[in-house]
């Protein structure tokens, strides 16, 4: 074990891992953490805390997360690379072990154009594949990235994401093997709706010998509504929504567009449980947390294990 | 070259505000060619300010002269008596240049009418885009000439971010990915082994106040500091 990560010894028990995503307030409000915490728990191997997503300020992720252990939840830890430079991430990294930390993901995270500080100044001192690289070095060898000592090191699960809809298409398999090579050991996907390309993506990734070396788990955002999934088709960077996600909607009532929406995401994670080189799924229901237990009971992710 | 912008003119009416006589200089150099701070555009802005402070201040008298280039020690020698009689200083040049005339006339208050935008290229007429942070460890020869620090809006090192849409960046979709650009380019050149490799973090060269004197004349600075 490289960690004492929950979700390390799930999958490393060949279990199918699910993760879930808790977004922290906008506010200095612990309650409302441990309030959507308790749609997550029990339900999921880890919860993904967001840092500043789409670059809005909101509580420190690392803040979130140890609310998330109080209340008996691992959390992913996510960092991004927009808002710090490696020295301060080399010391949240240091303080988030020390606090029981023991999952994180690396991401470059959104551009603060699209935030409530677009005018405030970026970092991007390292790229995503480069923090891996950093967090890796900080477990494996004891070092910083200057290659001095650490006294003790911080031992995490090391995470990322890839997109397999990101252009150039035909770089994404081999941007997979970068953050390989980097010291990843576990890939959250973006949200998958082209079931066709993510079955030549991760063909891909099997036959250069990735899935071997990384657990990677398939991400899944139910659609709640046609507005939503017409509102990701055509206006969210770098997602792929085919048009029979949309036709199906369509082809319901307006009140039961969400219970389709959750049809579809259960079908995909029947698909995902036997597909070769997929170890998990990971579920974004963004700001719709509470229907995490629905989405579990429905797609028979439950129980969740309990690793030793 | 260096790409600037002339400023707000009643940002440039704050500044100088107060001042009876004000001496606007110009620079021959890249904000001439850029029309930003050239003979036309000292002759323009020198018009400019006289009809709108001219009612607001009972004397105010403005004067434009050119230097070849506001960042060589002997252009600016010309200026030394004809600064004389003046106030204050405005600067078209870029921001380089408005510091040597302070650093010149440092009991003159010099004032920018420009704001220094970027090192980039002339596309055509009125048409500049940047290409160079001046980092000063380039790796365009890695990169197949295209690069990702002045064109990737992350400044990633190891690819694209999951973002591009139709081959445009998320930030701006009217800014082509500099990432699927070098892609595309080292692809065509059967280079694509550049970037597979992971690039490893970078040792920023340009945290600190860059300073060159070429090793041949080491000597001779160091014997003038004597």
């Amino acid at each position: 074990m490289k960690s004492e990560s929950n979700l390390e010894k799930v999958l490393n028990q060949g279990i199918f891992a699910v993760t879930g995503e808790l977004g922290p307030p906008r506010g200095a409000d612990a309650n409302i953490v441990r309030e959507k915490a308790k749609h997550l728990k029990g339900r999921v191997d880890a919860v993904n805390v967001t840092d500043n997503q789409t670059a809005m300020v909101r509580m420190a992720s690392w803040a979130a997360s140890i609310l998330l252990i109080q209340e008996g939840l691992e959390p992913n830890y996510q960092m991004v690379c927009r808002d710090r430079n490696r020295i301060a991430m080399q010391s949240d990294i240091l303080g988030a072990s020390a606090l029981g930390i023991h999952t994180m993901l690396c991401l470059s995270g959104d551009h603060q154009k699209f935030g409530d500080h677009p005018k405030s100044k970026k970092v991007y001192d390292l790229d995503s594949i480069q923090l891996i690289d950093m967090v890796r070095k900080m477990r494996d060898e004891s070092k910083f990235l200057s290659g001095q000592d650490i006294t003790q090191a911080p031992k995490m699960f090391i995470g990322a994401a890839e997109n397999p809809f990101g252009q150039p298409y035909e770089f994404r398999v081999h941007r997979l093997a970068k953050k390989v090579a980097a010291g990843t050991d576990f890939i959250q996907t973006q949200c998958i709706y082209n079931m066709e390309r993510f079955r030549e993506w991760i063909k891909q990734a099997n036959d250069m010998g990735l899935t071997d070396k990384v657990y990677i788990l398939a991400g899944i955002t139910p659609m709640k509504s046609l507005r939503m999934a017409l509102y990701m088709k055509n206006s969210v960077p770098g997602l792929d929504v085919p048009d029979w996600v949309i036709k199906r909607l369509e082809g319901v009532d307006k009140k039961k567009q969400a219970d389709e929406g959750i049809a579809i995401a259960c079908e995909q994670i029947e698909e995902f449980k036997e597909m070769k080189g997929v170890a998990g799924v990971h579920l974004m229901l963004i700001e719709w947390e509470h229907k995490v237990p629905e989405i579990t009971e429905r797609a028979k992710l439950l129980p969740r294990p309990t690793c030793q | 070259m260096i790409i600037a912008t002339k400023k707000q003119l009643e940002d440039i009416k704050e500044m100088i505000k107060g001042y009876k006589k004000v001496l606007n200089v110009g620079c021959g150099g890249c904000t001439s060619v850029c029309l930003a701070g050239g003979q036309k555009e000292i002759e323009d802005l020198c018009t400019q300010l006289t009809i709108c402070l001219k009612g607001d201040q009972v004397v105010f008298e403005i004067n434009g002269f050119t230097v070849e280039r506001q960042c060589e020690p002997h252009f600016l020698e010309e200026l030394d008596e004809i600064v004389k009689p003046y106030d204050a200083l405005l600067s078209m040049g870029c921001g380089a240049g408005v510091q040597f005339l302070a650093e010149r006339y440092p009991e003159k208050p010099v004032f920018p009418a420009l704001n220094t935008l970027f090192l980039g290229v002339n596309k055509d007429i009125g048409w500049y885009e940047e290409r160079c942070k001046s980092c000063g460890d380039c790796v365009l020869g890695m990169t197949g000439g295209i690069c990702p620090n002045a064109m990737c809006a992350k400044g990633l090192l190891n690819g694209p971010c999951g973002g591009p849409q139709d081959d445009h960046c998320e930030v701006d979709n009217e800014v082509p990915c500099a990432w699927v650009k070098i892609y595309e380019r080292l692809k065509a050149q059967g280079r694509l082994d550049n970037i597979m490799k992971v690039c490893p973090a970078r040792e920023w060269q340009d945290q600190v106040q860059g300073t060159l004197v070429l090793e041949a004349y080491r000597d001779r600075y160091a014997k003038k500091d004597k």
